[in-house]
């Protein structure tokens, strides 16, 4: 087993899920309707737990425990991608990120139900399942919200265009794409993206928005390698916060 | 005498006493979440796996799991939370079930049947079984509950996730 190819991928996975998880908790108290700050916030939790099992995997392969990864690395050592970082901004736009994303999310863990790690397979078997209710409820709400009213599809569409960039992201191709898809780890980005597009597009092509053509998208790259927005330390602080207080407590 | 030895039936029948934190009227056993149990003299190996992967519950029950044996005369309990036999919601019994219909929640329907999600718009209502139901929400008060709508009694109700 490649083990520094299966610590990056499992590295940007886990990043990818504890910090939309972060942001998914901020909207705790604040949702539009009440069933969906519950959504939201239940979503958090998910995506919380998702992050802890895949830095569990991660503390099996010799990185420190899932606590001090999680609250004592500096920005530059997160690996997630910059989309999951951006502040939620308006309701729009956190909408779209979830639809976005977490299209991504269920195909890359259905890729990974065939991974030759069996302790990740087994895993994502799992995180595939529960997805399903996350991707039922981004596609729910997109479909409506798409073909609602002028000012609902046109915030959609604004927001659409603004995430499209930092979605293609998601996708930034790992030094080991290679060693990954020759052990029969994960497929690969290439693999993920293309499939991406075509349950993306399955779902727009049922509203009134559009998509532009993929060429013409410039994809927003740097967060894999540690290069993040001004907007995740700020995160990191808020998170860490109380955990830092006091590293060595017990819970 | 000396007594007979402890087996895993003892066990599993000593775990019907510790129940779900967010369910109390239906125990760990019947909730499908313990996958093995080993005993070896006073010692017992327990392999356990979550309903869901973020479910906040699990470290009270691997605490009330470990009391509990532990009254009962075990020297050591050792639990192991994986997914080598990931939870589904068909691994709840079917006392389980009924546990769950009295409590006031709809049981989820079988894996076989849930191979579409249009099949949570009308599950059956706990309270007059009809399914002149709606779906109000995926999510509810917690990460295995889901939120439903019965239009003949006129009053929501929630229902345990298939997964």
């Amino acid at each position: 087993m490649n083990t520094p190819a299966l610590t990056e991928l499992l590295f940007k996975m886990a990043d990818d899920q504890l910090i939309l998880g972060h942001r998914n908790s901020e909207w705790t108290g604040f949702g539009p309707l009440l069933e969906e700050d519950i959504a939201f916030s239940s979503m958090a939790q998910d995506k919380v737990g998702h992050s802890q099992a895949l830095y569990e995997l991660l503390h099996s392969l010799g990185q420190p425990a899932p606590d001090e990864v999680a609250f004592l690395r500096p920005a530059g050592q997160f690996h997630n991608c910059i989309f999951v970082e951006l502040p939620n901004g308006e309701y729009d736009f956190s909408l779209i990120r979830h639809f976005l994303y977490d299209t991504a999310e269920s195909i890359r863990f259905e890729l990974l139900r065939k991974s030759s790690f069996e302790p990740l397979a087994q895993l994502a078997h799992k995180i595939h399942g529960e997805l399903r209710y996350h991707t039922l409820h981004a596609n729910t709400w997109i479909k409506q919200l798409g073909t609602a009213t002028e000012e609902s599809i046109s915030r959609l569409q604004h927001s659409l265009a603004f995430a499209l960039p930092y979605a293609l992201g998601i996708f930034e191709r790992s030094p080991f794409e290679k060693e990954l898809a020759a052990d029969g780890i994960f497929e690969g980005e290439d693999v993920l993206q293309e499939r991406w597009r075509a349950k993306v597009e399955e779902v727009i092509s049922q509203t009134d928005l559009t998509l532009p053509a993929w060429n013409t998208i410039a994809p927003v790259l740097g967060g894999r390698q540690g290069k993040h927005s001004e907007h995740l330390t700020p995160l990191l602080d808020e998170m860490g916060e109380v955990f830092r207080i006091d590293p060595t407590a017990s819970w | 005498m000396k007594p007979s030895p402890i087996t895993s039936r003892d066990v599993y029948t000593w775990l019907e006493a510790v129940k779900d934190p967010e369910i109390p009227v239906l125990s760990l056993v019947d909730l499908g979440v313990i996958t093995d149990v080993v005993v070896e003299n006073n010692s017992v190996d327990i392999e356990m796996t979550p309903t869901f992967v973020g479910c906040p519950a699990l470290e009270i029950m691997k605490q009330e799991i470990t009391e509990t044996l532990l009254q009962r005369g075990m020297k050591e309990v050792r639990i192991v939370v994986n997914f080598r036999d990931p939870w589904s919601s068909d691994k709840i019994s079917e006392k389980g079930r009924r546990a769950l219909k009295e409590f006031g929640l709809a049981p989820p329907m079988a894996a076989k049947v849930f191979t579409d999600l249009d099949v949570l718009e009308h599950v059956s209502c706990p309270r007059c079984e009809g399914t002149n139901t709606t779906l109000k929400s995926v999510f509810g008060p917690t990460l295995c509950r889901s939120i439903h709508y019965c239009f003949d009694c006129q009053e929501s109700f929630e229902q345990f996730k298939p997964l």
